[in-house]
């Protein structure tokens, strides 16, 4: 391969875009990127809807719930909890403004506050768990609550995890840019997804 | 091939001239080229096919006779469940992923997948879930509960067998939603652009529901298996009525997917066989958007008609007729594909080889599981035979008389396409007639024992249904032996088949306007279609494409045949070839 000549014309149509020669045949195209991250969303979207689902079947078969001697959920800590992520997502949004102006110092500002904000997310979640007065097998409602939650909370600690990634690559200059910052922008989708997600799932066991 | 060869016939770029695979071994590596992983995903589940074929053997030998004499109740429960596993997750569905993999690219015109990576990956979590799921026989403890793995039943087995199930039936779910990201993907985002939606080959059409199909149902058997794993695991009772659970929502759950499941083990196939029967009969597909859109019809309805599984679990009998009702119009896209691929055949050109002789096989057996699972769409009918040996009977149909042909209806059609040798006739033919003797021997006589009351996952039995189990049990063993001269003349063709050209079939689609077996990145010039993929009937393009113009699609000047004037007489009624 390497000593045979490269006919330049050919190269250019094999990469449209300059930048992404390097990566080699097998760049994947952004669009495709975005795409693909939404198709994928899909599928996150229905587990959580396969488990919100069997939550409503459990609830509409028992008589009575949640089931007797349930003890009431508090609503204080979950309540600012849910405020501080919706709120997340708004400063999410603004890594993504920020770095569409060429501003990687902004950006960079706001995902850490993003993280700080997901992370205090968790940390509140397991301050509740461990003080809540039922355990997993406590009964049908106790259960289903730590699952649902759980499953969510893995999910903030991935994007979490997605929004530090795209902290530590940003710190090289010109990582991200005006033309390229798909790493902040899937961050930015997924996080609104885990945030949708929770206010279903604060309601249907909050609230409902 | 030789450099020389591969310059000769299509004009491959310095660039590209070297193809992915070098040497054999090189399919055992990791490797992004989507052709490759299409043919290692097609002989990974062949393997899984040969494992979970003889535990069909055993299976049918410990039913030879009514006592349990073979093996202990205990390894027939096993055995039954593994085959059931096997054959869905590790054969079929992965076996339709192995085709699209390697065709979907190269029948659209594209260089590769949209996420080659992720691709490789949705591969590799194949063989590792497959060993798992075959490694608890080891351990001493395999999975007993049927493959439907309903609670309670499932959480008494044992722990370890189930679990191990639970774990590899997530990873394969998981790799089948990556690929099918992909598939959707690439068929949306990187069709070449004079590729117009309703210029796409069915078999992409096909791939593109099928894709839809498992995006929107395997996640929620994910979620009713991760509930399943707290069962399990760790005490709580979801799906235990001792603890207030409900095992009906486990079902729910189940079918949601595994319904589904079963047009996302026949649609890539429904593909195939619409792609096989006009080349082979050498006439535009009749009625091309009806095939397609029927497809995405199949798979829509196919989403709201789990509970027909669950007729005899105790639902309202308002919510048996909304699902017996969706079931039976399933009957009717399914019927449009039929009558199209009859109407297709008709006064055409029928070469009788290999891969034509698997597609009307294909057909005619696909019928007779078709109607008798509209007979078990009724619910009176369903009580009578539910959990019998009608209903496995009918299931076989399906499975091996539809899914299972049409892998190799489409092995044989594709053979010179991805090793550039065609493939022995002869064997081909003496596959094909062990084939259809052994599963009609095997699965016919089934109906009658379902009908006469034999109950299926048993491992004893009355003896009044001795002779027809033996007749069942003889035609097993017909087709373990009628894979020998598929495995054999594989193999020899392609080391010392005859060579194929770029396209033997004369066909139209895409995928034949490259070398055999393409070069990576597959075409060395963005295509350009000229014309529909099923214009067989155009004046000049009744042989195909002559083999000296090597690339007459993608060139499209004044030499294309593909330019030429249509037949008047077939263009009467254009329609048809929309």
């Amino acid at each position: 391969m390497q000593s045979q000549t490269i006919d330049p014309a050919k190269t250019e149509l094999n990469h449209h875009h300059a930048a992404e020669a390097s990566v080699g045949h097998h760049e994947e195209h952004p669009d495709h990127r975005l795409f693909g991250l939404f198709v994928f969303l899909i599928a996150e979207g229905m587990i959580f809807m396969g488990l919100f689902g069997a939550y409503l079947a459990f609830r509409a078969t028992l008589p009575v719930w949640p089931p007797a001697g349930t003890p009431e959920l508090e609503l204080l800590l979950p309540g600012v909890n849910t405020i501080n992520l919706i709120s997340s997502s708004f400063v999410m949004h603004n890594a993504d403004t920020a770095i569409k102006k060429n501003d990687t110092r902004g950006a960079r500002i706001w995902l850490a506050i993003t993280a700080v904000m997901g992370a205090t997310f968790l940390v509140g979640q397991v301050y509740e768990y461990t003080h809540l007065e039922f355990g997993l097998t406590t009964n049908l409602f106790a259960s289903a609550f730590y699952v649902l939650t759980g499953f969510h909370g893995l999910h903030v600690t991935i994007g979490v995890l997605a929004i530090v990634a795209v902290l530590w690559r940003s710190r090289v200059p010109g990582h991200y840019s005006n033309e390229k910052h798909f790493g902040i922008e899937a961050a930015e989708i997924y996080w609104h997804f885990v945030d949708v997600i929770w206010i279903i799932l604060f309601g249907l066991l909050y609230l409902l | 091939m030789t450099q020389a060869q591969l310059q000769e016939t299509a004009n491959i770029p310095a660039l590209l001239e070297e193809p992915g695979v070098r040497k054999w071994q090189d399919f055992f590596g990791f490797q992004t080229d989507h052709k490759v992983i299409g043919i290692q995903y097609l002989v990974t589940s062949f393997i899984f096919y040969c494992i979970g074929g003889v535990m069909a053997d055993l299976v049918r030998t410990e039913l030879r006779t009514p006592e349990v004499d073979f093996v202990t109740p205990e390894v027939y429960n096993s055995l039954f469940t593994l085959h059931a596993t096997i054959m869905i997750f590790l054969w079929i569905v992965p076996a339709g992923a192995g085709f699209a993999n390697y065709l979907i690219p190269l029948m659209i015109g594209a260089k590769d997948m949209a996420f080659p990576r992720l691709n490789a990956v949705a591969f590799w979590m194949i063989p590792p879930a497959g060993v798992l799921l075959i490694a608890s026989l080891v351990v001493g403890d395999a999975p007993d509960a049927g493959w439907t793995s309903y609670p309670p039943l499932s959480l008494v087995t044992g722990q370890v067998g189930e679990g191990i199930w639970i774990m590899s039936v997530l990873l394969l779910g998981t790799s089948s939603i990556l690929g099918s990201i992909n598939f959707l993907v690439t068929l949306l985002k990187m069709r070449i652009p004079s590729m117009d939606i309703h210029k796409m080959p069915l078999f992409c059409w096909a791939m593109f529901a099928t894709s839809a199909l498992v995006l929107v149902s395997t996640p929620v058997l994910a979620a009713g298996l991760i509930l399943l794993s707290f069962d399990l695991i760790a005490g709580t009772t979801f799906f235990n009525p001792t603890g207030g659970g409900d095992p009906v929502v486990y079902q729910h759950m189940f079918w949601f997917y595994s319904h589904p499941a079963v047009y996302i083990m026949i649609l890539p196939f429904f593909g195939a066989i619409s792609e096989i029967i006009p080349i082979h009969s050498r006439k535009p597909i009749f009625g091309y958007k009806a095939i397609a859109y029927s497809s995405l019809a199949i798979s829509f309805l196919g989403l709201i008609v789990w509970a027909h599984h669950m007729f005899t679990s105790g639902i309202p009998g308002w919510l048996r007729m909304f699902f017996m009702i969706t079931t039976m119009i399933i009957a009717v896209p399914t019927g449009i594909k039929i009558f199209s691929w009859l109407a297709t055949l008709w006064g055409g050109k029928i070469q009788l080889n290999s891969a034509m002789l698997f597609a009307i096989g294909f057909v005619g057996t696909f019928v007779i599981g078709g109607i008798s699972g509209v007979m078990l769409a009724a619910v009176p009918f369903d009580i009578h035979v539910h959990d019998t040996y009608f209903v496995v009977a009918h299931l076989h149909y399906v499975l091996f008389g539809g899914s299972v042909l049409g892998i190799f209806a489409a092995i044989y059609h594709w053979f010179p396409k991805m090793t550039g040798r065609m493939v022995n006739e002869f064997w081909g033919k003496v596959h094909f007639a062990l084939t259809i003797v052994g599963l009609n021997m095997t699965f016919l006589p089934m109906h009658k024992l379902g009908l006469m009351g034999m109950n299926r996952r048993i491992a004893q039995y009355d003896p009044k249904f001795t002779t027809l189990n033996e007749i069942c049990t003889y035609g097993s063993y017909i087709l373990a032996i009628s894979t020998f001269p598929f495995i054999i003349n594989a193999i020899w063709s392609w080391l010392y088949g005859e060579k194929a050209g770029n396209n033997p079939w004369r066909a139209l689609t895409l995928e034949w306007m490259t070398t055999s077996p393409p070069a990576i990145e597959n075409f060395d010039q963005t295509p350009v279609l000229a014309t529909g993929p099923y214009d067989y009937g155009l004046e000049n393009a009744s042989e195909g494409v002559p083999l000296s113009d090597p690339n007459p699609l993608l060139s499209g000047g004044p030499n294309s045949v593909l330019r030429a004037e249509p037949d008047p007489a077939v263009a009467a009624n254009p329609e048809d070839r929309k």
